[in-house]
């Protein structure tokens, strides 16, 4: 669950300092910031937005403005495995449409939503130039291609046995 | 490396670096670099993500223990285009070519082939319906046909290694403009080569910057848009990923033809590898003095940097573009002024394509003659098309403008998997239309296309066959243009949205003939008075697929039937009890239990329990169960 505790939040915002130190002297580096930003969180809640309008004297409704435009900037918090089903055309017409259909059904949540317990989410995406190996699914960014809706349960299934190793 | 202070300084060490890869060039090794061998392996995004590096660091360490590594080169490239066979290994100088290499592969690769000199017959390419394997790439059909300009390097070099670029000749074309030609002649070069912009407009290069050079300004700008948002094209990411230096060397030559000395690429952030080499190439240039101040000494100063896209496809429509390289939201703005007067910041600007520019440095080093020798009366040199969908070999392939569709699908493509009919092809993304069969022999370029009711777009080419639903595909690109519409104008926010709910009733079997009427006034509407291409165009997908294949949508509002069997809702499965055997594999199947039937009687489906899924089709040996 997410972790609000002093500590842990403080690291995350001198790290997210240095990015805008980084930035300042830059022209138009707002989005840069934001996508490091959300590198360092996993998402950009209303407050991370607030720190990003002070410290580079941007109003905060340009930066909620910029967050909501870009599909990419997410103000929710994502499972630990971010399934990305990619329903760019060359996907879709080799059934990626049928895989988000399975993934829906394996996982009972719907696209943009995660499983109670923070694991899984599901998002769609529109290509991610791998379309020789359609139809694809990224796991966390690394792809997976050549998929049939009978593979995902083996694919739930090789996280959830490599989380309980861990 | 350190700086190179001169244009002949870069001649030279092009020979010196050429001289060290040679092999690859089929020649024996010289005492510049003595590996008999050069093994490329692909570190594209397809090919990586089916493990290529695991297989590239498999065969260095296999390597070393065997005490083989000065012997053999080993050496990740960019995408060789053949993506659907990945990972692809090629070995100099003998040329042969691996697919589906895996890490059990290596060492029967070292052993026979590099070691015993013996091909791995088992990993070659079996040659369609010759009953023979390629055992050098040079007899594969997918590449026999194609032309390799703008992909010259892609699948040759080292793309994280500045010295492998300089050997296949990247920045003589900068240093030949800077040293020998002045802007203006620049701006001719490109005129005389005919190019035309291969991001979706066409619009010719060379005019483009002399309009940016025309208007005054001490601050001026080059742009690149590597947003590559056609879904399903893939071209820009393969020359980012493949061949980063020849975008650099082209931003630089744009930017002394026009007085710029910066340059932005706007890169999608979805593109990870592609980015990273971009930043490996900027920094080697840097220190190579071929980015920066004094470039090769010429006093010409130049120098480029990264902004990153976060998913907006309107943000490759350039005036989106230049405000979200501003880093604000990405809607475009009414044109003109065109960004050659006001673009970034206020200030002349040009963008251009990732593959317009892939092809600027060889105007430069073979000439805007030569370029121009290539292709059709109306659109010059090559086209690159990411092929895919429902065709045999599906990859990046780069033809001479006016090949036809004909030639792309069964000669390169390999045809049609599945002994499956063509039905269409879709080029232009989603702002293009569809081909139909009687267009196989049209030769592709700017203008045909156009004329055909279809268009260039980036240059994806989804082939579809008699499986494919058009309606169904309409809808499916209707659905993207809704909602990646950025809403700042109602003909496209709400009329797309219109234009989608007409096409979901007609896929619903609630379609009416005055539907059809509906969809095209407000296609024409839409067209006349969104402010962007990405409204003006929205409509093309169902403009094109009501011209070729108006009969499937009067099936749909009719007959209310799917003649492709796609749109769920007006399938109906059933069981043929003549030719049912009654074996109980499609009842055990069923995920919803809708089929009943005693063993060795013929079975029923119960078609208001029937969620259409099509298992029972695929588990039904005797071909019992029909869907119509
Ligand atoms: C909605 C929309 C999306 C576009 N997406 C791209 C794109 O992803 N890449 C691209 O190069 N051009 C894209 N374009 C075309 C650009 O506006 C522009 O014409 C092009 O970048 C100019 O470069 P060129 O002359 O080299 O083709 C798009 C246009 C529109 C209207
Ligand atoms: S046509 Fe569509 S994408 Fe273009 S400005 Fe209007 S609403 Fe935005
Ligand atoms: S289509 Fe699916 S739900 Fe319908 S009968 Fe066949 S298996 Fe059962
Ligand atoms: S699988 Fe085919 S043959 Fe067997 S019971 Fe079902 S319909 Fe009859
Ligand atoms: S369409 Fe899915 S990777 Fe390109
Ligand atoms: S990614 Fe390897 S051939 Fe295209």
């Amino acid at each position: 669950m997410a972790c609000t505790c002093g500590g842990h939040n403080e690291a995350l915002f001198a790290q997210l300092d240095k990015v805008i130190e980084q930035h300042k002297d830059q022209r138009g580096s707002l989005i840069s910031v934001l996508h490091k930003a959300q590198g360092i969180f996993g998402y950009l809640p209303e407050e991370v937005q607030a720190y990003i309008a002070e410290k580079m004297d941007i109003p905060l409704s340009e930066i909620y403005g910029v967050v909501t435009f870009y599909a990419l900037f997410t103000m929710n918090k994502k499972g630990k495995y971010t399934f990305n089903v990619c329903l760019g055309t060359a996907c879709y017409v080799k059934g990626s449409g049928k895989l988000l259909e399975k993934l829906q059904e394996e996982l009972g949540i719907g696209v943009g939503e995660t499983t109670e317990d923070g694991m899984f989410s599901i998002e769609c995406c529109r290509c991610v130039g791998a379309c020789g190996l359609a139809p694809v699914i990224t796991i966390n960014d690394k792809v997976h291609g050549h998929l049939v809706p009978e593979d995902i349960p083996a694919l739930i299934a090789e996280i959830k046995a490599a989380e309980q190793m861990n | 490396m350190s700086k190179i202070a001169s244009f002949e300084e870069l001649k030279a060490l092009q020979e010196a670096e050429r001289a060290k890869i040679c092999v690859r060039d089929g020649q024996a090794p010289t005492p510049a670099n003595l590996a008999k061998h050069h093994v490329l392996i692909c570190a594209g995004t397809g090919c990586s993500s089916s493990n290529s590096m695991e297989v590239k660091e498999a065969l260095e360490k296999q390597l070393a223990e065997a005490g083989l590594n000065s012997e053999i080169d080993v050496v990740k490239t960019g995408c060789f285009g053949f993506c659907s066979l990945g990972p692809i290994m090629v070995i100099y100088p003998e040329g042969t070519f691996y697919h589906h290499v895996k890490v059990d592969d290596v060492p029967e690769i070292i052993e026979t082939h590099l070691k015993g000199g013996q091909l791995v017959e088992r990993l070659l390419y079996d040659i369609p319906g010759q009953d023979k394997k390629a055992t050098d790439m040079s007899h594969i059909p997918f590449f026999q046909k194609q032309n390799r300009i703008a992909l010259r390097n892609c699948g040759t070099i080292d793309p994280e290694k500045i010295e492998e670029a300089i050997a296949h000749n990247a920045y003589q074309g900068l240093g030949r403009a800077l040293t020998t030609m002045t802007p203006e002649e620049v701006i001719a070069e490109v005129e005389k080569s005919g190019i035309r912009g291969r991001g979706g407009a066409g619009f010719p290069t060379g005019k483009k910057w002399k309009f940016a050079a025309g208007y005054q300004s001490e601050e001026k700008y080059v742009v690149v848009n590597a947003d590559e948002g056609d879904p399903g094209a893939f071209m820009d990411r393969s020359v980012l990923e493949g061949d980063p230096h020849s975008i650099l060397e082209a931003m630089a030559i744009g930017g002394y033809a026009i007085g710029a000395h910066h340059g932005f690429i706007y890169i999608r952030a979805e593109y990870p590898i592609a980015v990273h080499r971009l930043e490996i190439a900027i920094a080697q240039a840097r220190e190579a003095g071929l980015l920066g101040d004094n470039i090769m000494g010429t006093g010409f100063s130049f120098d480029v940097d990264i902004r990153l896209g976060a998913g907006a496809f309107v943000c490759g429509e350039e005036t989106a573009l230049l405000t979200s390289v501003e880093g604000k939201r990405g809607e475009p703005r009414p044109r003109p002024p065109f960004p050659a007067e006001k673009g970034l910041w206020g200030v002349p600007t040009f963008v251009n394509n990732v593959e317009t520019l892939a092809n600027i440095p060889v105007i430069f080093t073979k000439g805007g003659d030569w370029f121009s020798s290539i292709g059709t009366a109306g659109s010059k040199g090559t086209k690159v098309f990411a092929m895919a969908g429902k065709v045999n070999n599906i990859g990046l392939v780069e033809v001479p403008m006016g090949t036809t569709l004909r030639e792309m699908i069964y000669d390169i493509g390999g045809g049609i998997p599945n002994g499956k009919a063509f039905k269409a092809a879709q080029t232009g993304g989603p702002s293009g239309g569809c081909l139909p069969a009687s267009a196989l022999d049209t030769e592709i370029d700017f203008d045909t296309l156009v004329a055909a009711g279809s268009m260039m777009g980036s240059g994806g080419l989804i082939v579809l066959d008699e499986t494919t639903c058009m309606v169904d595909i309409a809808k499916f690109y209707l659905e993207f243009t809704q909602d990646e519409s950025c809403g700042k104008c109602p003909p496209c926010r709400i009329g797309t949205k219109r234009m989608l709910e007409i096409l979901d009733k007609i896929t619903r079997g609630e379609g009416t003939m005055e539907d059809i009427d509906n969809l095209e006034t407000l296609a024409r509407t839409i067209s006349s008075s969104a402010l962007c291409a990405l409204g003006q165009t929205a409509p093309n997908p169902i403009l094109a697929t009501l011209k070729f294949f108006r009969d499937e949508y009067e099936a749909h509002i009719v007959d209310k039937r799917c003649p492709a069997g796609v749109c769920k809702k007006l399938l109906r499965y059933e069981i043929d009890p003549a030719k049912c055997k009654g074996c109980t594999a499609c009842a055990r199947n069923c995920p919803v239990g809708a089929i009943e039937g005693t063993v060795r009687e013929p079975h029923r489906i119960d078609t208001t329990k029937c969620i259409k899924c099509g298992t029972c089709i695929e588990k039904c040996r005797f071909g019992a169960i029909s869907r119509a």
